[in-house]
């Protein structure tokens, strides 16, 4: 890997973009960072030109929704599947009535963005059947291992295995989105590798990539393997508060 | 393992009430603090604690009553309208001197109102909320960090006074997430030797009632429920003050109205105005202290609230009129923004001088 680039640079983003299968779905537990990473990846696909949709099947959280960022999302000319009532003061859980294209279309890059935990993981029943007989998707689960209920291999495992009966598919790898919030440094990301490596042993699923926020990009060159830069989208950012 | 954990404030809370020793949760879902109640379903069974959720938000209140009446910790959560449902179950804890925790993760009202942050449940809070004459003590928390603090300095208050203590949050403090470090101490639960714990034949019948028809004892009471609260007004006050020694321009705030206040005391100070800020910890009992004494020297001060403007009635109490009092608000469930308390700030700087 060359260590000219700077943070911005598509080739560091394309070890996914080019990797990637036709649906990639995002679980993991409550508040592991989800919705921002679907937005990333539905960003650095379109990017690499990929026709590309990302679906807010978020059931849980009326709050930090993929419609947040909408207007980047538009500018990149990534198709957003939503539910009418995100972001409106309207508290139910709906689906967006476009949801099937995710299966209908193939000619779409999809990034499925689904609600936290088991019960965030239900809704993928209607669109299971379909995904499956494709079969050209990734299944990811994204890891904080500074959150409360996900602090230790075990405890995260025990979280993968309920998301699993609830949605009733199976991961294909795991991402490592360990992080602090605004105190986040390169050693808060290198403390949590043994972690992530561990859970990676006991399930056997590869750890598709390490998520940093983009300025640490630099200092974890090198020590992380398949480093993927975050751009925090702006609801996320807290500290004008 | 970092010394610091990623949370929720409603999570924060949470884990706090269980560091605090309470085990036993009773709640109702309602947005913005559902997490709450979602954290406690995962937790207490693994540690031998009761999670209940109530077939209603008065089953809750009154499931409250009933550990607290055996001598344990209990709390409740719920959100603005959910709070009022809980008024008659409060009023009932008050009238049987049992400490309980109450969290009220506020919402835009009246009514169902919307899910967004408020701070508009200020009067139901500090004056009471259900009837008769009583008070909770109310902890405003203005940090994830505080939410799990708080929760235990409410835990260690109630039992001390044999309250309910009221943790009076909003919606941006129960979702917002910052790291948290939960290495703090937590003073075990003094002995109750009021509480309904079974007389084992070796003593009387302890009772815990708020039925009391004979008046003249009814009246002694609540007198003597109100020379303890005296001991809280005199010794459990807390606020914060900020820039406060030589302001001209104070801003009253808690909660986070006070975060975006002190960002725009900051940004006035590099202006070259003297702004400062003080923020009441404590909302019952008020810290009327630090407003008796800005009274003396600034020219102005601005309550920044997420109200049509409640707590601003106790800053001009505070301050005895001596000084003049404005509002800075949003309601509905928006935010002041820092340049809105900027240009409060610096309106109220060019308004001439004391009178």
């Amino acid at each position: 890997m060359k260590t000219n680039e700077t943070p911005n640079s598509v080739s560091r983003i394309l070890p996914f973009a080019s990797s990637h299968k036709r649906i990639t779905l995002v679980l993991g537990h409550y508040g592991s960072g989800k919705t921002n990473i679907s937005v990333n990846l539905a960003l650095s696909l379109a990017k690499s030109g990929e026709k590309t949709a990302i679906a807010d099947l978020d059931i849980v959280n009326p709050y930090f929704r993929t419609k947040d960022s909408l207007t980047v999302l538009r500018e990149a000319g990534i198709r957003l599947i939503s539910s009418e009532y995100a972001n409106t003061n309207l508290d139910i859980p709906a689906l967006p009535q476009d949801m099937y294209a995710v299966t209908d279309d193939r000619s779409l890059s999809c990034v499925l963005d689904i609600g936290g935990d088991d019960r965030g993981a239900l809704v993928l029943g209607r669109l299971r059947p379909g995904i499956v007989a494709e079969n050209d998707y990734e299944m990811l689960l994204v890891l904080n291992q500074y959150r409360p209920l996900t602090a230790d291999a075990g405890s995260a495992i025990e979280v993968m295995r309920e998301i699993e009966a609830a949605a009733n598919m199976r991961f294909t790898g795991i991402v490592n989105n360990s992080n602090l919030g605004a105190e986040t440094t390169a050693k808060i990301v290198l403390d949590s590798l043994s972690f992530a490596e561990e859970v990676s042993k006991k399930t056997s699923l590869p750890i598709r990539m390490t998520t940093v926020r983009e300025d640490l990009m630099q200092e974890l060159e090198g020590k992380v393997g398949s480093l993927f830069p975050l751009c925090l989208q702006k609801n996320f950012i807290e500290s004008k508060i | 393992m970092a010394d610091k954990v990623l949370m929720k404030g409603n999570e924060a809370i949470a884990e706090a009430a269980i560091r605090a020793g309470c085990r036993h949760y009773f709640g109702y879902p309602i947005t913005p603090q559902t997490e709450v109640a979602a954290y406690m379903a995962k937790r207490m069974p693994k540690i031998g604690g009761t999670f209940l959720q109530a077939e209603s938000e008065i089953a809750a209140i009154n499931m409250v009553y009933g550990v607290a009446s055996a001598g344990l910790r209990a709390m409740t959560s719920s959100s603005s309208p959910g709070i009022s449902l809980k008024g008659e179950g409060i009023s009932y804890l008050a009238g049987a001197d049992l400490p309980a925790l109450v969290v009220n993760v506020q919402r835009g009202g009246p009514g169902l109102g919307g899910i967004q942050p408020s701070q508009s449940d200020y009067f139901q809070a500090t004056r009471g909320g259900g009837h008769g004459d009583y008070h909770m003590i109310v902890l405003a928390p203005s940090s994830v960090q505080e939410m799990a603090e708080l929760t235990v300095k409410g835990f260690e208050l109630a039992d001390q006074y044999r309250m309910t203590a009221m943790i009076l949050a909003d919606g941006t403090m129960g979702q917002m997430m910052e790291p948290v470090d939960l290495n703090f101490d937590v003073k075990p639960a003094p002995e109750k030797p009021w509480a309904t714990t079974g007389t084992k034949m070796q003593r009387k019948h302890n009772i815990v009632n708020s039925l009391s028809l004979v008046p003249e004892e009814l009246e002694k009471l609540n007198i003597a429920r109100f020379e303890r609260y005296d001991l809280v007004k005199q010794n459990e006050t807390m606020y914060e003050e900020f820039m406060m020694d030589d302001a001209e321009i104070a801003i009253a705030a808690f909660g986070i109205a006070a975060r975006v206040s002190k960002n725009a005391v900051k940004e006035a100070r590099k202006r070259g105005i003297k702004a400062g800020l003080i923020r009441p910890i404590t909302l019952w009992p008020f810290p009327d202290a630090p407003f008796k004494k800005a009274a003396t020297h600034v020219k102005e001060i601005i309550s920044v609230e997420l109200s049509m403007g409640q707590m601003i009635e106790d800053v001009r109490l505070a301050s005895e009129c001596k000084v003049k009092v404005s509002l800075c608000n949003r309601v509905g469930g928006m935010i002041p923004s820092p340049e809105q308390v900027l240009d409060a700030i610096v309106k109220a700087s060019n308004n001439g001088g004391r009178e």
